[in-house]
């Protein structure tokens, strides 16, 4: 992989790159409002996404490069214990079935733009609705990292990435360009610019994984033949297993169902939900979303084609794009490595836009500005915007690419922590506001200390994400440990709170806001799906 | 042994309080309303329970048993997740045709 630039890969991704940044642009013309300077427009597309654009938009801000390069390389490096991602996706659908329509609901009827926003309302707590701020801050930011790394991890393959003796400034030259262009067309067209790109990069990807899982086995020889050679590498490696042994179990399930609890508490997978139309849309959503769990399954599989096709990296990162170039024709590679760059994109667009909101509304105009006007606000926003997204490049830049890893890590374990009082509050007002602030705090301070503990061969802290489960003594993820303290702590510190009858907010929220729907009183009705697409 | 699910917490495991207030003198827990219930529990019970399926035989196509037989859950689970929503969506239909027969405002 270090013989030189493919050109022709290199030529294939540089057209998908130049035509996904004319549509991102074009982007702010696509259903444009009549008031454009409120964060409804710029941080929420106008709440205007029917299904597709829905299913699009989502598909392509959850999966994102990272996974695409993080799953598999999971798969090809340990075996069955990287599959963990194909139960989880499986899961998140019924979950989100349940909760996802209230918060729409409530959203919608109040004008709320993040789960802060929420928060704050139904508990009429500012400082809990801080907490939740500032942990989906901290938990996005080196989510957006990773998208550079997965970047990273494709121009290192076609060649343009730099050796380690080129100049620092020729090294990061194209993850600069490409940087600078996603910043500047998310700041001009807000939520538009993914929603729009979100169709290419889907597309692009059905592709590739369709031809992969088809083309490559037939070179390999056939299933037999991919994963006789999978298990004989995990047998001599004395690592990892087609099927998880039976201590592992417990660390498989607990890693799916704590990772599905927590994808949709990250801001970037509510900033899609809410920028839907309707209730319906939402849960239309959940019954076709699956397809991108099959996909990520067959894409896992790639992890034991790379081990089959012979491809020997020490990064597991660059396992699946080196199986691209391995047995690609060259401009097919070019497109495989297209979609996980673009697929890079979306994600890293949305995420920045979700972190923008929080900061805006739960910092800025709850705490600096309460006077702020929506104009002032959607101008904060798409600053802050930019801003996260430096942060991350400076982040990816100057660090270790081991750290952002391991902060996304422990973004996982902190995201889980607003799950009480996020999704106990779209159900039930019982939570006491404080009991749920120290049960967060507990469940922060236990999840961050624990996997601090954790040791790798590589890595002395930060090692992994599951730990002995106090009590039960079996290995489990972390993230799902701490939330279950989190969840005792809350419920006995409520009941505790009620005992004394300490003050509890103000619910600005009613019984119906929950089942409201487009359309309803008090709530926007169906945006005006006038212009279509107005190129 | 793996009971995995027995510890998990769901908080949000489905009663569907959604309507309550929508339907006064309307039952909360009715046969419907299990049936979606179980509709969506289900994928949690499955695949939660490693143990009942970390196994390499038998093999589909030289797949191991492992991995399609949770690729297969993706169709499952879509199967189910769909059946809850038409159930759900002729519930609320029904439930606000009888309140609004009933003139219960809603």
């Amino acid at each position: 992989m270090k013989d030189g630039v493919n050109g022709v890969a290199l030529a294939v991704f540089i057209i998908f790159f130049v035509a996904v940044t004319v549509i991102g642009f074009l982007a702010s013309r696509w259903r444009r409002a009549e008031n454009e300077h409120s964060l409804d427009e710029w941080g929420l597309g106008g709440r205007s996404f029917g299904t597709w654009v829905t299913w699009f938009l989502l598909g392509g801000d959850l999966y994102t490069a990272y996974t695409f390069v993080a799953v598999p390389a999971a798969v090809y490096a340990a075996g069955a214990a990287g599959f963990f991602a194909v139960p989880y996706t499986i899961l998140v659908y019924p979950l989100i079935f349940l909760f996802l329509p209230r918060l729409w609901s409530v959203s919608h009827k109040h004008g709320y733009v993040t789960t802060s926003d929420f928060v704050r309302g139904r508990f009429g707590s500012k400082g809990l609705s801080l907490a939740v701020a500032v942990t989906g801050i901290l938990a996005t930011m080196p989510y957006i990292a990773l998208q550079l790394v997965g970047i990273q991890a494709v121009l290192d393959v076609m060649g343009v990435g730099g050796g380690e003796n080129t100049n620092w400034f020729v090294k990061d030259l194209p993850l600069l360009i490409a940087f600078g262009v996603l910043a500047a067309y998310t700041y001009s067209s807000g939520l538009r610019a993914p929603a729009l790109i979100a169709f290419v990069k889907d597309t692009l990807i059905y592709i590739v994984i369709a031809v992969a899982i088809i083309y490559i086995p037939v070179k390999l020889g056939g299933f037999d033949e991919i994963f006789g050679a999978a298990s004989e590498k995990y047998t001599a490696a004395k690592a990892g297993g087609l099927v998880p042994a039976e201590a592992g179990q417990w660390t498989y399930a607990t890693l799916a169902l704590g990772s599905a609890l927590a994808l949709f508490m990250y801001p970037h997978s509510i900033t899609a939900t809410l920028s839907s139309r309707s209730r319906d849309v939402i849960r239309r959503n959940t019954t076709i979303l699956p397809l991108y769990s099959l996909m990520l399954g067959l894409l896992a599989l790639l992890g034991f084609m790379a081990i089959a096709a012979g491809v020997d990296v020490t990064n597991p990162q660059l396992a699946i794009p080196q199986l691209f170039e391995d047995m690609f024709p060259s401009w097919f590679a070019g497109v495989a490595f297209a979609a996980i760059g673009i697929g890079a994109l979306v994600p890293a667009a949305i995420m920045s836009i979700a972190a923008a909101n929080l900061f805006t509304r739960n910092i800025y105009k709850d705490f600096l500005r309460p006077d702020a006007t929506p104009a002032q606000e959607t101008k904060v926003s798409k600053l802050v915007s930019l801003l996260v997204k430096v942060g991350a490049l400076v982040f990816v830049l100057t660090m270790d690419k081991t750290v952002a890893i391991n902060f996304q890590l422990l973004g996982g374990i902190w995201i889980l922590q607003t799950f009480p009082a996020l999704v106990g509050g779209l159900f039930t007002r019982w939570f006491h506001r404080w009991a749920l602030l120290i049960g967060w705090a507990t469940g922060m301070l236990y999840g961050t200390l624990a996997a601090y503990g954790v040791a790798s061969p590589t890595q002395k802290h930060f090692g992994g994400s599951s730990k002995e489960i106090p009590g039960i003594g079996e290995i489990g993820y972390i993230g799902l440990t701490a939330f279950v303290l989190n969840l005792v702590v809350t419920v006995v510190l409520t009941f505790a709170l009620k005992a004394v009858n300490a003050a509890d907010g103000v619910d600005e929220t009613v019984a119906s806001d929950y089942t409201a729907d487009a359309g309803d009183s008090g709530v926007a009705p169906v945006a005006p799906a006038s212009a279509g697409v107005s190129h | 042994m793996p009971e995995v699910t027995e510890e998990s917490d769901l908080p949000e495991v489905p009663e569907a309080p959604e309507v309550r207030q929508l339907a006064a003198g309307q039952p909360v827990v009715t046969p419907v309303r299990v049936v979606i219930g179980f509709c969506l529990f289900a994928p949690f019970v499955a695949l939660l329970w490693v143990g009942s399926y970390a196994k390499v035989d038998p093999a589909f196509i030289g797949i191991p048993f492992f991995y399609w037989y949770q690729m297969l859950w993706v169709f499952v689970s879509t199967a189910l997740t769909m059946t809850a929503y038409q159930l759900w969506q002729r519930d609320q239909r029904a439930r606000k045709a009888a309140a609004l027969d009933g003139g219960v405002s809603a």
